[in-house]
């Protein structure tokens, strides 16, 4: 009997993350609460490592690699998501240290989940087998509602987390009898498999369709794609503000890249059916997302209706088989979307809430964090030179080369209604007059940094796309891009 | 003399819609984590009905898997929900309203 010595070395960034929750887990109860910090370094330590690995990875051997029996994959699409992954978790975990010891919910638990939903992420983006996509999926989901409900003490925290968890039971138990139709269609739930059943079976096979809806569905409600969307703006807004923003950049992207590895790499035969869908999806995804931003009072939940708009645009490269545009489009989405919440986070730590209106003259109080928040606000709704421009321009560049224009048209209108609502905020920063009371938003030297970092990281990627374009664009990854174009 | 394949599917596919109907109109909490239930297990009656037919042990490992992670979800929504009931003394899911557009 082997040993899987070399599947499980494939899988070791996995194994670090999965092992360094659990030994949060075991040593938050004798950490005194003083020294919790230690946690938190010991998750982003953890988190560095990996990248290491997966950087290393990428220099030495360059290739696919399957592991477990194909049960996993590890190609340059899985280590582009992983890297994508890291980072943004790292950045989220600084920003929760403050803003957990300001809500008194500093526990170590939460990096724990933090890491455990990681690891499930890290296995949706590189399972090639619906059972891992599966299994990575309800990892991170069921970490998600947890961190979710993490404020105990708030009933609306409690609230979020358990519309999140019926909803989510609900889509998961879609998906998975979508995937046990799938089996018993091609006799196998392997990525591979799939794709040479359909191409025996033909594609207008009734059970075959039935599946395929019913995956969409399952997924849809993990994208948050109009109509599976009614859940976001509740969890967005009730959860912990450093859980939304894990859930809004994290897990939306690890869902995007499970969802086209899916679509593309084992239905892909049946890509005239499902492009129709989403098509029509993607339509009231963007109409609606953006049309009820617009009456949001509250950042969060204006910023849940974005990220239903954002899903839409994504949607617009999926139907248009642009796998770069997608690509270049998310990772611009998140790090826009991260700066947002970055100001949002740092702002509630003062006492700040959630509202608009208490943005009012925060460029008097304290002109950094404005000016952060101006930026991803400018790049969310797709100012020229930056990443948010740049990635609507590219998904709208696809959509026409395919001809689809009323979708451009669409897509353009529901960009101006962007605006409105984006602008919205800041011209509360701006324009309005800051409360005759209000004192300047302490700012930690480390969330400037980390806010210059992506403030700079949106202007470099809004005049110069290609390392992302590229990243994608090596033999490896072009297996699974390619049958995208 | 064997059961055919279509019985099986019948029986899961009533399972399933049972399953989805009790989500979509029951309002009791604990209620709706059954139904849920229920739509769990009609895949696993899938998934092993497919499995004998194409004599594939894969499907009966994956409800292994199905099922683990169905007890998982459980005491996770469990959790939620008995802390939700200390907070608001009902677990009727029409009463929870802080969160509305």
């Amino acid at each position: 009997m082997s040993l899987y010595g070399t599947d499980l070395l494939a899988l070791l960034p996995e194994l670090i993350i999965v092992v360094t929750a659990c030994l949060v887990l075991a040593l938050d109860p004798i950490t005194p609460a003083s020294r919790r910090d230690l946690l938190a370094w010991l998750s982003v330590g953890a988190l560095a490592l990996c990248l290491g690995l997966t950087g290393w990875q990428i220099s030495v051997l360059n290739v696919r690699v399957s592991a477990f029996s194909d049960l996993v994959v590890i190609d340059a699409y899985a280590r582009f998501w992983k890297i994508l992954l890291y980072g943004v978790t790292g950045v989220i975990i600084l920003l929760s240290l403050p803003y957990l010891k300001a809500e008194r919910i500093h526990l170590g638990e939460y990096y724990g989940f933090i890491l455990l939903a990681l690891s499930g992420m890290m296995v949706m983006v590189s399972g090639a087998d619906l059972l891992t996509i599966y299994l990575g999926t309800e990892l991170m989901s069921i970490s998600l509602y947890v961190l979710t409900g993490f404020n105990r003490s708030k009933p609306r925290s409690l609230e979020a987390s358990a519309k999140y968890f019926v909803l989510g039971a609900f889509s998961s138990g879609i998906l998975l009898y979508g995937i046990s139709l799938l089996y018993g269609m091609a006799g196998s739930t392997k990525l591979a498999s799939i794709a040479v059943a359909i191409g025996t079976r033909g594609a207008d096979d009734p059970l075959l369709l039935i599946a395929t809806i019913l995956v969409a569905v399952g997924f849809g409600f993990k994208l948050a794609a109009v109509p599976f969307h009614m859940w976001t703006p509740d969890v967005y807004q009730g959860a912990p503000t450093s859980v939304t923003a894990f859930m809004a950049v994290a897990a939306k992207a690890a869902s995007f890249a499970a969802f086209i590895r899916v679509f593309v790499e084992g239905l892909g035969g049946l890509k005239a059916d499902w492009s129709l869908l989403f098509l029509l999806i993607s339509v009231v995804t963007l109409v609606l997302g953006n049309i009820v931003a617009i009456v949001q009072t509250n950042i969060k939940r204006m910023l849940a209706y974005s990220s239903i708009a954002h899903a839409g645009y994504l949607l617009i490269g999926v139907v248009t088989f642009s796998g770069a545009a997608v690509a270049y489009y998310l990772v611009a989405y998140l790090l826009m979307t991260l700066l947002c919440f970055a100001v949002l986070v740092v702002v509630g730590n003062s006492g700040g809430s959630d509202q608009i209106e208490d943005f009012a003259g925060l460029a008097k109080r304290s002109p950094f964090l404005a000016f952060a928040m101006l930026i991803g606000m400018i790049s969310l709704a797709g100012v020229p030179f930056t990443a948010g421009f740049l990635g609507k321009f590219f998904i709208f560049d696809a959509a026409i080369r395919q001809h689809q224009t009323m979708l451009v048209v669409i897509g353009v209108i529901t960009v101006g209604c962007g605006f409105y609502y984006y602008l919205k905020v800041v011209r509360a920063m701006y324009w309005l007059t800051p409360p005759a009371d209000s004192q300047p938003v302490p700012l930690s030297a480390l969330s400037r940094l980390t806010m210059t970092l992506l403030i700079a990281a949106i202007f470099v990627l809004g005049v110069y796309p290609q390392p992302i374009l590229n990243a994608l664009d090596q033999p490896a990854a072009r297996a699974t891009i390619s049958m995208f174009r | 003399m064997t059961i055919p394949l279509s019985y099986y599917l019948v029986l899961s596919g009533i399972v399933f819609l049972t399953g989805v109907v009790g989500v979509l109109l029951r309002r009791n909490i604990i209620i709706i984590l059954l139904s849920v239930e229920l739509m769990l297990n009609a895949t696993n009656i899938n998934f092993v009905a497919f499995s004998q037919y194409f004599h594939d042990v894969a499907g009966q490992v994956f409800v292994f898997f199905a099922l683990t992670v169905a007890a998982a979800e459980v005491a996770v929504g469990l959790a939620i929900i008995i802390a939700l009931y200390r907070a608001k003394s009902t677990i009727n899911i029409d009463e929870f309203q802080m969160l509305k557009w």
